[in-house]
């Protein structure tokens, strides 16, 4: 589903991403764990398309195509999903008038028929419960004045609804209680499909007692110094991620 | 450039003008006369200065012949916010009873034209009209004062409160081509009394023309006053607008002011908080495109201690267009313990666009608090991605966040109705398409 090789990015003049190789297949959970400032967000917001980074060589295979040669909304009418670790604020625009607006334009990408509000209010009503919100969330201004946990599960419903193939979730986790966790956690659980690909980046082994991954791995200094499986994240857990950076130079 | 006026002036006198109590030709007279004298600001002035009115001081706006309009309920349905209002409709600058329903008010709740009211009540009439709106040093509402015809009276006695809004809506068609309208406004809102009143100023035809509006807002004391202005005027027309308010102890006046039509715009709003506890909040939204050009004032005077005054303004600036905020607050030496808060946030969609701000704090109390903040920005590109992000194309999403920004203002109505109408108008502008 996603191939990414030898991706190098920077932010202005500074070298981000150095060379990241990684390929995802459909049914999959990646995991991408790492230190502050490893880049592991960066990395989830060029594949998302965040214009704020050049991609100075390497290429992102995403179905078949040239992500890179795609726009931010091409990439998601196409089924990539990024999960904001600070999902932004929009006061005065409804939840329910921006999902179903950005439900209809992915609807469209597809040469589908919108949904009218009645029939979105159906669609909404399911989703709603897989992230234990109320339908009251659903009148209220996009993540204005939402408490930390409320703006993940918002993130986790626009996921639900969007159905993406390829979902990124970036510290999804970061500044959740226990119980926010464990219904974000199963949110994510209950959208997966074999044909649908999971990316979780995170600082903490914690959100994967939740989301289990086939795959970790470990990104310092903008690059992948370590793979392996599940059990990696409980390593990292253990002894922390020194270990790694010193034989890696970083 | 006063002086086409003369002539306009005299014929007035002659034919409608001299009618009324005695005083009240000598009150125009000596408001022409100060008109005459003044002439029309120019950018020297400083309280004009990032305005110019060339454009309305080198035409000669006539008086308009009294017509009788063709228009029916129907014209004005989109434009009425809530048809079961109490409302005087003008067209043209005359009334038209026709359009109007005012019969629902509480039996000693005055709401009428002022040509009644001086048939009336001419001594109380004396007592307020020209007390507040002083012309001394405003050519404007001396021009105002010297040629107001038909106006409005809305008297709450005592403890009355009015819980359903009274909409004045001021209307032109292509009748107005060329023509000056002056309405006037009188609002006495006695001790404990509350009112919501809407002023609307539309436009229905691409006519030129001057509305030079003047209204005077007594607030007693523990009394409260809503008073929303919306400005929907031809985009071929000026709009001169200024409302002086003096409020007692304890009162609390609301005002917004909603700009989106004319040419040239100029909003002013004075009030004075005359009186220990009272709180003003004046708040406004302008959205211009085009070559339109929108300037509001706001002073706010804080005689007496403890007042509180909030002011937010938000505006919207596409094209070529050119926002002014000028916001003046004074602290009098008696007014310690005064909290006042200034804020003005402009978003500019285009290169050309520019926005003048300029507040001004003159502080003599020492126990006060008094800020003011100005941002000036462009659309966040943060929240750009994150719609974009979302499949929503770029050019919806630079829409949908436009909106937004000119929601924050709008979240402070607090008449529903208005609101969602004003929502969905300017919703409709930036996106062109409908809100659900």
């Amino acid at each position: 589903m996603l191939t990414i090789t030898n991706l190098h990015a920077s932010a202005g003049s500074k070298e981000i991403l150095k060379g990241i190789s990684l390929t995802v297949k459909a049914g999959e959970v990646h995991a991408i764990m790492g230190p502050n400032g490893s880049g592991k967000s960066t990395l989830a917001q060029v594949i998302a398309g965040h214009p704020g980074y050049d991609v100075t060589s390497g290429s992102i295979e995403y179905e078949g195509q040239d992500l890179l040669e795609l726009d931010a909304e091409e990439r998601a009418q196409q089924g990539v999903f990024l999960a904001f670790q600070y999902p932004v604020e929009i006061p005065g625009v409804t939840n329910a008038y921006f999902l179903r607006a950005a439900y209809n334009e992915i609807r469209k990408a597809h040469g589908e028929e919108e949904a009218d509000p009645i029939e979105f209010l159906d669609i909404m009503e399911e989703k709603l419960k897989l992230v234990e919100m109320d339908a009251s969330m659903m009148q209220r201004s996009v993540n204005a004045g939402f408490s930390g946990g409320e703006k993940k599960r918002n993130e986790i419903l626009q996921m639900a609804v969007l159905a993406p193939k390829l979902a990124v979730l970036d510290e999804t986790d970061s500044g959740l209680d226990i119980d926010a966790l464990r219904i974000v956690a199963e949110g994510v659980n209950k959208l997966k499909r074999p044909t649908n690909a999971t990316i979780v980046v995170t600082h903490y082994q914690r959100l994967l007692n939740y989301i289990i991954p086939d795959h970790v791995h470990v990104l310092a200094g903008g690059k992948i110094v370590k793979s392996g499986g599940k059990e990696l994240a409980h390593e990292l857990e253990a002894k922390g991620y020194d270990w790694l950076l010193e034989p890696a130079g970083v | 450039m006063t002086t086409p006026y003369t002539e306009q002036f005299e014929a007035f006198s002659a034919n409608g003008g001299g009618e009324g109590p005695s005083w009240l030709p000598a009150l125009r007279k000596k408001a022409f006369e100060r008109f005459h004298a003044l002439g029309f600001p120019t950018t020297r002035d400083e309280d004009w200065h990032f305005t110019s009115v060339t454009p309305i001081a080198e035409k000669t706006f006539k008086s308009l012949k009294p017509a009788a309009t063709t228009l029916t309920l129907s014209d004005l349905e989109p434009h009425l916010v809530d048809a079961e209002w109490n409302r005087l409709v003008f067209v043209n600058g005359r009334l038209e009873p026709a359009l109007s329903q005012y019969g629902s008010l509480p039996a000693d709740v005055q709401l009428a034209p002022l040509s009644e009211l001086l048939r009336e009540e001419p001594a109380w009439v004396e007592t307020h009209l020209g007390s507040l709106a002083g012309f001394d040093k405003a050519a404007f509402t001396a021009m105002n004062t010297a040629f107001m015809q038909d106006g409005v009276v809305l008297r709450v006695p005592t403890g009355e409160v009015v819980d359903v809004p009274i909409h004045i809506l001021h209307v032109t068609d292509e009748k107005a081509q060329g023509g000056a309208i002056h309405p006037r406004l009188l609002i006495v809102a006695e001790a404990l009394a509350q009112v919501m009143l809407v002023e609307s100023f539309v436009g229905l035809d691409s006519a030129s023309y001057l509305v030079n509006a003047v209204a005077e807002v007594v607030v007693g004391n523990g009394a409260r006053v809503d008073h929303y202005k919306v400005q929907r005027e031809s985009r071929d027309a000026y709009h001169v607008g200024t409302t002086q308010v003096v409020q007692g102890r304890d009162s609390i006046y609301h005002s917004f002011s909603y700009a989106a039509g004319g040419s040239l715009s100029r909003t002013n709003v004075y009030t004075k908080l005359a009186g220990t506890g009272g709180e003003a909040r004046l708040n406004g939204l302008y959205v211009l495109d085009g070559a339109q050009h929108a300037d509001h004032q706001t002073f706010v005077e804080h005689i007496a201690e403890s007042c509180a005054s909030r002011e937010l303004y938000c505006g919207v600036l596409d094209g070529q267009s050119h926002g002014v905020f000028n916001g003046k607050v004074f602290v009098d030496p008696q007014a310690q313990k005064t909290d006042g808060k200034q804020t003005n946030k402009a978003l500019l969609l285009s290169p050309q666009a520019r926005v003048d701000t300029k507040p001004q704090l003159e502080i003599f109390a020492d126990d006060v608090k008094c800020t003011h903040g100005a941002t000036v920005g462009r659309i966040d590109e943060m929240a750009l991605f994150y719609l974009k992000s979302r499949g929503i194309g770029a050019e919806s999403a630079r829409a949908l966040l436009t909106y937004a920004f000119a929601a924050e203002a709008l979240e402070t109505i607090e008449i529903d109705a208005l609101r969602l109408d004003l929502e969905r108008q300017v919703f409709e502008r930036f996106t062109h398409s409908q809100l659900v």
